[in-house]
């Protein structure tokens, strides 16, 4: 019986500018399948947010309905949370961060609770270009409901009964580079060194912030002829580049052959350090990143890493031109002037 | 395959795990007994309030759990994994003791006499725990066993320096029984002279196992020869004790030397009329040989220990003890870990005492083995001992404990005993002592199914639970009674269940593991590593998730895993056997396989004639 996590810790556990070891980040034991790639990408997120030193209770999860979704419950317990309606997660998120824009809005939702049922909600938070980062954890099937295939299953994948996908898949990085996300990258769950630097990148950017991630799903879709396996995914993975995240106070020491680097600077100061390993590919170039998107789709490769970035995004409470006060924290007195300021108005306007 | 990784030609082999001594060396308590007892697995037996079976595992490996689990000087105990992942080990040694208390009749596990002959005759000489372990050894196998010793019973320094209050005689009684049960002849009160006399008669092997009988004096001291009424060697004195000649000592009590003999020396003291008894030790208190615990049981028998206090001489006046004056020094140490004892500038101390027991080491005295017999002697008067067949270069002549290499402790003499007997067995059938068998091992899958493992795995966050002492007024009063009273079944449960369980092994086998992470993810102490192979091994350590620095302990290393070629690097160091690694394995590339590994005793190494 070990469905109990030991409390011990590796006595030499690092600590983060906070003090706090990793442990302050983890959540509760996962009760996904073993092997699940959900599992590793909370994991890349309890070590991202530790790496960042994140006050946890700065922090705010938010999830529909979905294997995905559990997932919130398996890192950062001691953060906010939110387990939402299927696929209704981005109004949610759209709605406190209306009210409180200070904390960090971190949405998790699957494949069917993006691509499916919350497809409409999707959309509409990228074009609103709300400030969160939001994780697909893709395994192209409904897990939950012993695998059939979803709507981001590729055409021609073979699902563990043998039934081969009749239909089209819907590429999530494509469809929001489309609408105007700022911050557009794809991994693998089986990948943690380059999941992480693009997870902290996400935290950071000032806007909406997707990560496509393949995370097979060991019990349903891991199966040979599907085409979000582990050993497919390996075998077909190409990379943009190699990615470092260097926070703004570090100072860059490592350098690159010239032609192949590039270093992004982040809203915060932070830097991006690509090794670019595409060379026509520019991921600050929306026109040359679908290109690249599209280029390894027809090899029938699968693109991982940063796509696109616009490190100077502009999300809904600039385009809304809200006050700089969080509104949660407004209170009567300045919602509610009175009739003085009422008067100015009115004699403003005359 | 786009991950790009440099690939070296020459990597690191993976870690053999066919070899015994990998998993072996895993089970950090049973590989530091000198006996090798297989303690995870009698500590599991314990907690099923199995103690029979718990003390018959104890038996088969160190012969004297009993005794054992009150007076071992616990090598085991440092070595636990809990010592590193917390603060305090477990109770291993007080937990051999529950299952020597809680047992039923075990006579009936015995080996029982008579055994058929072999026609052979073995003189042991001396009754101590390695004779007597050579007898056990060999007698099943049919050997005519002469046990000698100048004492009325055996048990040798068990019976005679262990004071009752921590070894009560009954435990001795019953234990040497076991052994002396097999049909041994015994010759006790019969003190060896002459060795050559022993080999003259028709034995086909003759063990020395005559232990290190000699205290130290302090001959040069003044005052030493004037106040000799009242100056006693401590382990004769705790010997005279043992038998009765001893019954009472003065109100002062001055205690030299700072080892367990001399905790034992001070605490016999306290009961014997010693109101005031004080240990002076030469060397700083945190360098003092005897054991913490021992030392811990002292001071809580209000004796002070008085460290840095260098004897100067005895002082007698009119004929009679009246104290002793010492030189109060500081240590100093040079570069090399070197100590010296220097003057500490102060006034010279005097401690007044009516009696002074002298505990400041031991040594080996063989004046009865004559020189001209071919048995080799060192510089330092010691036999010439082969360290592993225990073989003089008298070849019918085996030595074992404190008479082979000198002074050490109860379980090294069982250990150094049970080879003895297999050298004993394999001489006396005309075979090569160099074939020494291969240890017993086993290694088997301990899964159920889902969730379930054959042991439990949980790890216990529980402190090390201290053992109940009996109210000191009466431990005072009669050094017959058992000064701890042992833990009763509750506290013996919960201390055995802080038990690791480090010989249940997490065996991998890379070409079932599909690399999802999960493992890595869960691994509560993070000694879970994919990386690519290097060709160091201390480069590879310091590259892991958790850098492996502590290089006593091994790392596990597997064959190129299938899909990305990287290596699965596991740090022994701090592993919790919590099995979460094999619970979150989807493929089963993990498996939690219990190992048992066994030292194979005289006679049971069938296997080499095979070879």
């Amino acid at each position: 019986m070990t469905y109990i996590r030991p409390k011990f810790r590796h006595p030499d556990l690092k600590t983060n500018d906070l003090g706090y070891t990793k442990t302050v980040y983890e959540g509760s034991l996962s009760t996904l399948c073993a092997g699940c790639g959900h599992d590793s990408i909370s994991a890349a997120i309890v070590q991202s947010c530790f790496e960042l030193a994140i006050q946890p209770h700065r922090l705010a999860k938010l999830s529909g309905i979905g294997c995905s979704s559990k997932t919130p419950a398996y890192f950062l317990s001691q953060s906010h949370g939110f387990n939402s309606v299927h696929g209704r997660m981005p109004s949610v998120a759209t709605g406190s961060n209306l009210a409180n824009k200070e904390l960090i809005y971190f949405g998790v939702s699957g494949d069917g609770d993006t691509a499916s049922i919350g497809m409409g909600q999707f959309v509409h938070v990228i074009r609103r270009n709300l400030n969160m980062v939001y994780i697909v954890m893709n395994n192209g099937c409904y897990g939950l409901t012993k695998g059939q295939d979803s709507a981001t299953a590729d055409e021609g994948s073979k699902s563990k009964s043998g039934s081969v996908n009749m239909f089209n898949a819907i590429d999530l990085p494509s469809l929001a580079l489309e609408l105007g996300a700022g911050f557009v990258a794809q991994s693998f769950s089986g990948d943690k060194a380059q999941l992480i630097p693009l997870i902290k990148a996400a935290i950071k950017h000032p806007g909406f912030a997707i990560i496509n991630v393949i995370s097979p799903c060991v019990t349903f879709n891991n199966n040979p002829g599907s085409t979000k396996s582990y050993d497919y995914v390996r075998e077909h993975i190409e990379l943009t580049s190699t990615v470092d995240f260097v926070p703004f106070q570090e100072e860059i020491t490592t350098s690159y052959e010239a032609g192949a680097e590039q270093d992004i600077t982040l809203h915060d100061g932070s830097h991006l350090q690509l090794h670019k390993l595409e060379s026509e590919w520019n991921p600050e170039d929306r026109m040359s990143a679908i290109t690249a998107l599209q280029k390894t789709k027809i090899n029938g490769e699968i693109l991982t890493g940063l796509i696109f970035i616009e490190p100077e995004s502009k999300d809904l409470h600039h385009v809304l031109n809200t006050v700089d006060i969080p509104l949660n924290q407004l209170t009567a007195k300045e919602l509610c002037p009175g009739s003085v300021a009422l008067e100015e108005l009115n004699a403003e306007l005359r | 395959m786009k991950f790009f990784f440099l690939f070296k030609l020459f990597v690191l082999k993976p870690t053999d795990i066919k070899d015994p001594e990998y998993y072996h060396k895993v089970v950090d308590c049973q590989y530091a007994c000198p006996a090798h007892t297989p303690v995870p697995e009698y500590i599991r037996l314990i907690a099923a309030q199995k103690y029979t079976e718990a003390y018959m595992v104890n038996w088969e490996s160190n012969v004297f759990p009993g005794i054992l689990g009150r007076t071992c000087d616990r090598p085991c105990e440092p070595a636990c994994r809990r010592g590193r992942v917390e603060d305090e080990p477990v109770a291993i040694c007080r937990l051999k003791r529950v299952a020597a208390d809680n047992k039923s009749n075990v006579s009936a596990l015995m080996p029982k006499a008579p055994f058929p002959s072999n026609s052979k005759k073995i003189a042991l000489i001396g009754g101590g725990p390695a004779s007597l372990t050579v007898a056990r050894d060999l007698a099943p196998l049919g050997y005519e066993i002469h046990l000698f010793d100048d004492q009325n019973r055996a048990g040798g320094m068990m019976r005679s320096q262990i004071p009752s209050f921590r070894l009560p005689e009954h435990v001795i009684n019953e234990e040497v029984g076991f052994i002396l049960d097999m049909g041994i002849h015994t010759q006790f009160k019969t003190r060896v002279e002459s060795l050559k006399d022993v080999i003259a008669k028709d034995y086909d092997a003759v063990f020395v196992g005559t232990g290190a009988p000699k205290g130290r004096d302090l001959y040069e001291l003044p005052g030493r020869q004037e106040g000799d009424a009242n100056i006693h060697i401590g382990i004769e004195w705790l010997a005279s004790v043992a038998f009765e000649h001893t019954s009472a000592i003065g109100k002062k009590v001055i205690v030299l030397g700072g080892g367990n003999t001399a905790m034992d020396c001070c605490r016999t003291s306290r009961r014997l009329g010693g109101a005031e008894v004080k240990v002076v030790v030469r060397s700083p208190f945190n360098e003092m040989r005897a054991s913490p615990w021992e030392i811990e049981d002292a001071m809580h028998e209000d004796i002070p220990i008085l460290d840095c206090h260098v004897p100067k001489s005895f002082v007698v006046e009119n004929g009679k003890l009246k104290g002793m004056m010492f030189e109060k020094v500081i240590a100093k140490y040079d570069d090399k870990g070197g100590r010296a004892l220097v003057n500490a500038g102060e006034a010279d101390v005097f401690i007044e005492a009516d009696d002074v027991l002298i505990a400041i080491g031991q040594s080996t005295s063989f004046t009865w083995i004559e020189r001209d017999l071919g048995l080799e002697f060192n510089k330092s008067e010691m036999p010439v001992v082969d360290a592993v067949t225990y073989q003089s270069t008298l070849p019918k002549v085996f030595f074992g404990g404190d008479a082979a290499f000198g002074p050490k402790n109860v379980i090294t003499a069982v250990a150094q005993g049970h080879q003895a007997a297999i050298s004993i067995d394999l001489f006396c059938s005309g075979e090569s002592l160099k074939n020494r068998p291969s240890p017993f091992v086993n290694l088997v899958s301990q899964k159920m199914g889902i969730h379930e493992w054959s042991y439990d795995s949980m790890v216990e966050i529980d402190n090390r639970q201290s053992v109940p002492l009996v109210d000191k007024k009466l431990a005072l009063s009669d050094r017959k009674v058992e000064v701890e009273l042992g833990f009763d079944h509750l506290h013996g449960f919960t201390e055995a269940q802080r038990c690791l369980n480090c010989d249940v092994q997490t065996a991998f086998s890379e070409n079932k593991c599909i690399e999802c992470d999960a493992c890595v993810d869960i691994c509560p102490t993070s000694c879970i590593t994919f990386i690519p192979n290097e060709e160091d091994e201390s480069a590879l350590r310091l590259k892991l998730t958790m850098p492996a620095n502590n290089h006593d302990q091994a790392i596990l290393i597997s064959d190129a895993v299938p899909g990305t070629k990287r290596v699965m690097v596991k740090d022994e160091d701090v592993c919790l056997h919590c099995g979460l690694c094999a619970e979150r394995c989807p493929t089963s590339a993990w498996d939690m396989q219990k190992f048992f590994y066994s030292v194979t005793k005289a006679g049971n190494q069938c296997q080499i004639a095979v070879k």
